[in-house]
């Protein structure tokens, strides 16, 4: 078929946490435009299985841009080139013919590496433990309109909570910061009349969890905003800071 | 750990320190610059020694002084504290990163700035505040007409232990006021005729800028105070005062010295 590029792979091959990895080089030969960054990568994978040799491991899921499990680093940018997409939405129409491209895993204290480009982010899981949740007793359903919410705090609620936990704020950003993952997550729920009887613990539990994780701080760089998915803004990390100097410094009680 | 002590070592509560320390620089470097200014009166340092004298002897300016040297010092450590947390974040570092398409140059180089800027003021202050405090400096006689202000003759008295840093007195009789300062602004003088020294006050002087143009608006952003009302206010004071005003006026010092003086 014409039209299909040729392209040059460096992956990242590792065997576990422990090992030292290397960069291995793949010719991707016949690719489509219209193929996702991943389905390239299986078509990679199949040729690899054929020759007898181990595929290149990296997660997926739904393949729809929802789920955050996809991940890599692609040519020195989360998710690859393109603006506010996952990696499974992007095409390799945003690539040219004879590129060299470079893949790596997320690159982080916090995100071990598994194996080739797939990494742990189970300490993401630990944060959202730790606070990321409203206590309440189940009963009867409310009347949904019983509580008035303006719509401006309903939609910037519904904003932070489009974070799909996938990483690329932290792999973005220069000192591996889950800030914008951790605000998010808080805001979702500092926002709304539901999140407020734990609002102040909530994030105390989830920052000391983020420090002991081991993330970095924030230099305010923006990067993580830049390269999120779900273009999750850094008024996130503002708001954060301030329900924790609140919690921290002003607060009596919890 | 009391609350206190958990809230600073925490990622957040360091981040507070360098924000709070970094603004309380950026409102000092106001008052420094406008102090300053004196340098470009015509009147052989006359008001400029006048001021450092009141700077270094007026208590409530002493007590704020010793502030700004303990801030310079908590802002420098806490940089390092953070930037070594940050190192050991990410372990392994990525063959490409391509920073530049996702974040401002300035941004990412806090502290390669901030330590240009630590050279920077151990050296002024080595050559200024050090000779000022404990050299045997000359002081600066001036004489100034009683009915025209702007009519001065300047003498040197040499070095004296028992003369008094500034004194003023008026003798009616000659109508003329003698002013004798210690004289700083003979001292500043001298430094600025060397070109290396003038270029390496004009180069910490756009390290400065650079380090402003994000660290100002970043420390509101750190605080948390980000209300959308005021932001943008607070870039362009970020941008148009601390990036270009503050750090131009300074750096004009020295090449005004260099080429007029
Ligand atoms: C006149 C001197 C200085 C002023 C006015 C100043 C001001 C500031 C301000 C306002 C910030 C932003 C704080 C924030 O992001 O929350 C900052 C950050 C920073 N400063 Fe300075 N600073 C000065 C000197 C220095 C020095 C001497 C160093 C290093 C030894 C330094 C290193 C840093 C670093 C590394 C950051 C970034 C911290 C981070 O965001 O992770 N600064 N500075
Ligand atoms: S695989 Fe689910 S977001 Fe990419």
């Amino acid at each position: 078929m014409s039209g299909n590029m040729n392209l040059t792979l460096k992956v990242w091959r590792q065997k576990n946490a422990e090992s030292q990895g290397k960069f291995v080089t793949y010719k991707a030969e016949q690719v489509s435009p219209d193929m996702s960054f991943l389905e390239m990568l299986d078509v990679v994978n199949e040729g690899l299985i054929k020759k007898g040799e181990d595929p290149i491991h990296f997660d997926h899921d739904c393949r729809e841009g929802i789920c955050g499990a996809c991940s890599l680093h692609i040519n020195g940018r989360p998710h690859g080139p393109k603006h506010g997409i996952t990696t499974c939405q992007l095409h390799m129409r945003s690539f040219n013919d004879n590129e060299i491209v470079v893949i790596e895993p997320w690159r982080a204290s916090a995100f071990p590496v598994i194996r080739d480009l797939a990494v742990d982010r189970t300490s993401f899981d630990r944060i959202q433990a730790a606070g990321g949740f409203i206590s309440v007793n189940t009963g009867g359903v409310p009347d949904a309109n019983s509580i008035p919410i303006p719509k401006v705090v309903a939609d910037e609620a519904f904003n932070s909570a489009t974070c799909i936990g996938c990483g690329a704020c932290v792999a973005a950003c220069k000192n591996a910061s889950a800030m914008l993952f951790v605000s998010a997550k808080v805001s979702q729920m500092a926002l709304l009349p539901q999140g407020q009887p734990e609002r102040y613990r909530r994030v105390q539990a989830m920052v000391a969890q983020m420090d002991a994780e081991g993330f970095g701080s924030c230099t305010n760089t923006g990067a993580c905003e830049a390269e999120c998915p779900k273009e999750i803004s850094i008024t996130n990390i503002a708001r954060m800071n301030r329900d924790y100097f609140n919690a921290t410094l002003i607060k009596n009680e919890e | 750990m009391s609350n206190f002590a958990k809230t600073f070592s925490s990622s957040l509560g360091k981040k507070l320190v360098m924000a709070l320390t970094g603004i309380f620089l950026c409102t000092f470097l106001i008052v420094h610059l406008v102090g300053n200014l004196q340098l470009f009166k015509d009147d052989a340092g006359q008001a400029f020694n006048a001021y450092a004298y009141f700077m270094t002897h007026f208590t409530p300016i002493k007590v704020v002084s010793y502030l700004l040297y303990a801030s310079i010092i908590v802002h420098a450590l806490y940089a390092l504290m953070i930037t070594a947390g940050n190192k050991k974040a990410r372990p392994v570092a990525y063959a490409m990163q391509a920073g530049n398409q996702n974040s401002a140059w300035t941004s990412r180089n806090m502290g390669i700035l901030g330590t240009i800027l630590l050279i920077f003021i151990v050296v002024h202050m080595g050559d200024f505040w050090w000779k000022y405090h404990n050299a045997e400096l000359p002081y600066a006689k001036y004489e100034i007409s009683l009915d025209n202000p702007n009519d001065i003759q300047v003498s040197e008295v040499p070095y004296d232990a028992n003369r008094l840093v500034h004194s003023e007195v008026v003798d009616i009789q000659a109508g003329k006021k003698i002013v004798i300062s210690k004289d700083l602004y003979k001292v500043v003088q001298n430094a600025f005729q060397t070109w290396w020294y003038v270029a390496l006050y004009v180069i910490a002087m756009a390290a400065l800028a650079f380090h402003l143009i994000h660290g100002f608006k970043s420390a509101f952003q750190t605080i948390g105070w980000n209300n959308n009302r005021y932001l943008p206010l607070v870039r362009f004071i970020s941008v148009w005062i601390f990036g270009l005003l503050v750090p131009i006026a300074f750096a004009a010092m020295p090449v005004y010295f260099f080429l007029f003086k």
